[in-house]
């Protein structure tokens, strides 16, 4: 009551637009815009994915019909439940998973302590380099390393075998999954570095200075200090990268153009894509897509779930 | 670490300012060390680039031909750049033209938008506040692919698909930016300066836009990570798109390099060097933006 009237002693209150002054409605009046576009192309999708996956396409007799479309409940998802091609994929992301990421974020958060520590020079030239296969669309980076693991074009097989070491397969049965998460490390190690690097950024000073002045050393202000005040941002870029993981799709798609060692249900989301797409259908595509984004939110929010106390979310 | 703090001497004001000037200190096993480690990794993440430049050089013989680490003889970058460039009637230009209209349109508009959501969210209690939050933040956790094909089938039943729009309007939402921006408003600015400007006697509109200063850092993060999401994204346009002039250049290279599929080695050239220019825009825009992030997200605090 009070701040209201003196806010009415100030003259450029009068030239506010009516629907600017404040009032309940105002936080609505700023959510507004991308509420309205959130709604229309991120929840309604979701709804409709699902509304899809409860449908099928039948083709009467050989085929040869017009397709009628029939409700079906929810036995496409009994199907995708008993697919072995869904499972394998499944399980062979997790695995992707547990060796990846850990090596991949273990690596941007030291090198995201070394660029914030004292003893380092030309930061801004190692946060460049370390930020330029993020300039690089995943696609591309795919096509750039599937060059360079082609035995026909790569330095690196051609080098490795004429110095007599044998000859490198980075293309075979157990090594491509292998190959794959070396393109992922390569792409997003310093994306998740620069997110880590940014909270280690935020945190004040003087936290350290008198850490120093009591003697602790660097590594021991890193491990008491730093890490523990940049959780929060190690389990935001340890649930991204749980997501695009489960979502692997790019670098095994380019692959599978120059490997025999990778099908078309290599990965869930290969999986989803090449059923809707490649076979026309859409009904069970949505089904593998809809269980696919359970999967994914049944781990990442466990991981937050358990992470809680130390992601301040 | 006790008995570490117990053995040390506290230094004198003296002493404190004479390391400070020493800092950063340049032969010691410490600094060696890291630096060391900085120099291997910088290796790993510059030589398939470089690789990218050496071989955006090559004619298609020499690509296949000379060794892949170095420059051939020939230097033929030029005639590479001018055959990307005419190639289908200059078609990658067309392409470089899409995705920078995608990129910068859908960063700024995208930006601005999660600017007001999350500080709304950060600075108003309101009626399904935390319902609102949960949905963003749950919606950082939705596969973006899986969305992809439903979108699909709405937008064209609206006659929305293979246009501009298809690309754009999907784009423009960044539950990721309005989380980043809610928690950096929260932190960054401060009540008391809200106050003060509402009693200065500005609307809500402008007290928004002087929260807008402090929180500018985490304006250019957001601005920064949809730019290049868009810029990179390619399963979103793939779907949505079928006209080639419409498209990005991640769909067009691709593009070409399924037509080719191992037959035409003229075309891995013209892709390479494709992939060398689509990449600079990128580089120049962080090369630019890097004194933004000197402060990182901690700058403009509420100590000001």
């Amino acid at each position: 009551m009070a701040l209201e009237s003196v806010t009415s002693l100030s003259p450029s209150v009068g030239k506010s637009p009516w629907f600017w002054r404040r009032r309940g409605s105002t936080p609505y009046l700023f959510i507004l815009p991308f509420g309205l576009l959130f709604l229309l192309f991120f929840i309604a999708p979701i709804f409709y994915a699902i509304y899809e996956s409860l449908f099928r396409s039948q083709r009467s007799g050989l085929g040869l019909g017009a397709a009628t479309i029939n409700f079906n409940g929810l036995s496409n998802y009994l199907q995708v439940i008993h697919d072995p091609d869904f499972f394998t994929g499944v399980g062979r992301v997790l695995l992707y998973g547990i060796v990846q990421v850990p090596i991949m974020l273990g690596l941007a958060l030291l090198l995201a302590l070394l660029l914030d520590s004292t003893v380092v020079r030309f930061k801004p030239f190692f946060r460049l380099a370390f930020f330029v296969p993020y300039a690089i669309p995943g696609i591309i980076a795919a096509l750039l390393w599937g060059y360079l693991y082609d035995p026909g074009l790569s330095p690196i097989v051609k080098g490795v075998s004429g110095l007599g070491l044998g000859t490198p397969d980075f293309l075979g049965p157990n090594t491509v999954l292998w190959s794959i998460a070396n393109i992922s490390t390569w792409a997003w190690t310093g994306y998740n570095m620069l997110i880590i690097f940014a909270a280690l950024q935020a945190i004040p000073t003087e936290l350290y200075e008198s850490a120093r002045l009591d003697g602790a050393s660097g590594w021991s202000i890193a491990w008491r200090i730093k890490i523990p005040l940049a959780a929060p941002a190690l389990v935001l870029t340890c649930i991204f990268s749980i997501i695009g993981t489960l979502q692997l799709f790019n670098e095994p798609q380019v692959l599978s153009t120059i490997s025999n060692n990778i099908s078309t249900s290599y990965t869930p989301n290969l999986y989803a894509y090449y059923t809707a797409f490649g076979n026309n259908n859409y009904y069970y595509g949505a089904a593998i897509a809809v269980l696919l984004a359970l999967v994914t939110c049944v781990l990442s929010f466990g991981f937050l779930h358990i992470t809680r106390r130390q992601a301040g979310v | 670490m006790s008995q570490q703090t117990a053995s040390v001497p506290i230094p004198t004001a003296q002493e404190l300012a004479t390391a400070r000037h020493l800092r950063p200190r340049r032969f010691n096993l410490e600094s060696i060390v890291a630096m060391t480690v900085l120099f291997l990794f910088t290796v790993y993440f510059l030589v398939p680039y470089f690789w990218l430049i050496v071989s955006s050089t090559k004619n298609a013989g020499d690509l296949f031909g000379s060794f892949g680490f170095w420059f051939a003889p020939n230097f033929n970058l030029f005639s590479n750049l001018q055959q990307l460039f005419t190639y289908q009637d200059g078609i990658f230009l067309r392409w470089l033209l899409n995705t920078l209209l995608y990129a910068g349109v859908g960063a700024v508009v995208g930006t601005w938008l999660s600017a007001m959501a999350g500080y709304a969210l950060a600075k108003y209690v309101f009626r399904g506040r935390n319902l609102m939050f949960s949905l963003v933040l749950g919606a950082i956790l939705v596969p973006v692919t899986a969305l992809a094909l439903p979108l699909y089938l709405m937008l064209s039943g609206v006659g929305l698909t293979n246009t501009y729009w298809a690309v754009l309007l999907p784009s423009f939402v960044s539950p990721f930016g309005v989380y980043l921006s809610r928690i950096y408003a929260a932190s960054a600015v401060p009540d008391e300066l809200l106050e003060a400007a509402r009693i200065d006697g500005a609307n809500e509109y402008r007290t928004f836009t002087i929260a807008l200063h402090l929180m500018i850092p985490a304006l250019v993060t957001i601005f920064l990570f949809q730019f290049v999401a868009i810029w990179n994204n390619y399963f979103l346009p793939l779907v949505m798109l079928s006209d080639e002039k419409l498209f990005p250049i991640t769909v067009g290279l691709q593009t070409w390099n399924v037509t080719t599929a191992g037959s035409s080695k003229f075309l891995y050239g013209l892709i390479i060097t494709g992939a060398l220019i689509s990449s600079i825009p990128l580089l120049a825009g962080c090369v630019v933006l890097q004194r933004f992030w000197r402060g990182g997200l901690g700058a403009g605090s509420v100590k000001g």
